[in-house]
């Protein structure tokens, strides 16, 4: 999902807080220390880092490539392996048979057969590549705002941890509350009424 | 201010509401939405609009698609107490047009389509077009920040008690 896709989808963020120093300095220092590390046989489901929105399959914030005039371009990969369910039931259904023929025995503890299932998973996911998925964003430091390109529940929440991680500051997404308490210039006044706001009596 | 989550659930109805107001504003009052945003030229309803009734624990939703498509059966779920919970919207403004849908609960854009910008030819085309592309999901965003904010601080009167909730209820009736 693209900022230079023919059909967008966007959610919207505030960022809490500055930072210290030179923000394009500091921003591809965190870039660089949380760039996707570019691993295919890592045991791991998924792996998530930052990388370049120009070339998202080899990350380079060289030469502060990321800013684009006032706004910072960057994006999120998420590489996901999804092993399919039949497949692990397969090699499970074999190892158990395998075992119980191996020992003699006729039954394996619940406990035997979650550690096959989780060596099978294991195994198995170091020999499927993982899906890159990639999120586009836009960050206007000076109006402290973060358009994500994607509404998927998941990819913003991974977005919310490794901001907070990469760069020591909160992503505030923006949704009715949020907008009216941060963006609508509510006076004290009308942020008291806001909290006190039930639902319009409609008719019926 | 309150916790994120709490808060999301807690005023969800505020983003239907909106979306319900803006429907309204829509179809009685676009000189209104022009003093809200000087570059508006227009603000329709575009191909897909969905309305949710909650009352007496039931949940019924109407789902209305189409180019063109006949609003009459929204205006008739209004009446029975239904609000917008989602909308298609086709904005115009000096010699560009956006289409996008906007979320209630959520606020989300999605299925955006920007005015058309320069093409990508070379590496050097590249940042003219972000940018410009960036200075058009603004003007998109602006939109729905600036038409939420007047809203926000509207639902937050007197005249949305005294006054707005009647003439809506006026209008989808009528």
């Amino acid at each position: 999902m693209g900022l230079l896709s023919s059909r967008i989808s966007v959610t919207r963020y505030k960022v809490k807080g500055r930072l210290d120093g030179s923000v394009h300095e500091t921003v591809y220092q965190s870039l660089k220390q949380r760039s996707i590390p570019n691993i295919e046989d890592d045991g791991s489901e998924a792996i998530v880092g930052w990388t370049s929105f120009e070339n998202p399959y080899a990350p380079d914030f060289e030469g502060y490539s990321f800013v684009f005039g006032a706004h910072m371009v960057f994006a999120l990969r998420i590489d996901k392996k999804s092993i399919p369910p039949k497949l692990v039931r397969k090699h499970c259904t074999l190892e158990v048979a395998k075992r119980l023929a191996d020992t003699g025995r006729r039954y394996l503890s619940a406990n035997e057969k979650k550690a096959i299932r989780d060596h099978i998973v294991l195994t198995l996911s170091r020999r499927i590549p993982a899906t890159p998925n990639v999120f586009d964003l836009v960050w206007d430091y000076k109006e402290a705002s973060v358009w994500f390109f994607s509404n998927l529940k998941s990819a913003n929440e991974a977005l919310e941890t490794l901001f907070i991680k990469s760069f020591g500051l909160q992503l505030i997404r923006l949704f009715p509350y949020t907008t009216a308490d941060l963006i609508a210039g509510l006076s004290d006044g009308e942020r008291d009424l806001l909290e006190k706001l039930e639902q319009s009596q409609s008719e019926g | 201010m309150l916790d994120v989550a709490i808060a999301y659930r807690r005023y969800q109805f505020l983003g239907n509401e909106f979306l319900t107001w803006l429907w309204f504003m829509i179809e009685t009052d676009q000189n209104r939405l022009r003093q809200y945003d000087p570059d508006l030229i227009s603000l329709n309803i575009g191909s897909r609009l969905v309305l949710e009734n909650t009352r007496n624990n039931a949940k019924e939703t109407i789902t209305i698609k189409g180019d063109e498509a006949n609003l009459e059966e929204g205006l008739v779920a209004l009446k029975k107490g239904a609000v917008v919970t989602e909308m298609h919207l086709s904005y115009k403004s000096v010699g560009q047009d956006w289409l996008f849908s906007l979320k209630g609960e959520s606020l989300n854009i999605s299925n955006l389509k920007l005015p058309e910008t320069g093409p990508v030819e070379t590496p050097e085309d590249l940042e003219g077009v972000v940018i410009e592309k960036a200075y058009l999901l603004e003007k998109v965003i602006g939109l729905v920040n600036n038409l939420f904010s007047h809203f926000i601080k509207l639902r937050v009167s007197d005249t949305w008690r005294n006054q707005t909730v009647s003439q809506i209820r006026k209008w989808s009736a009528s």
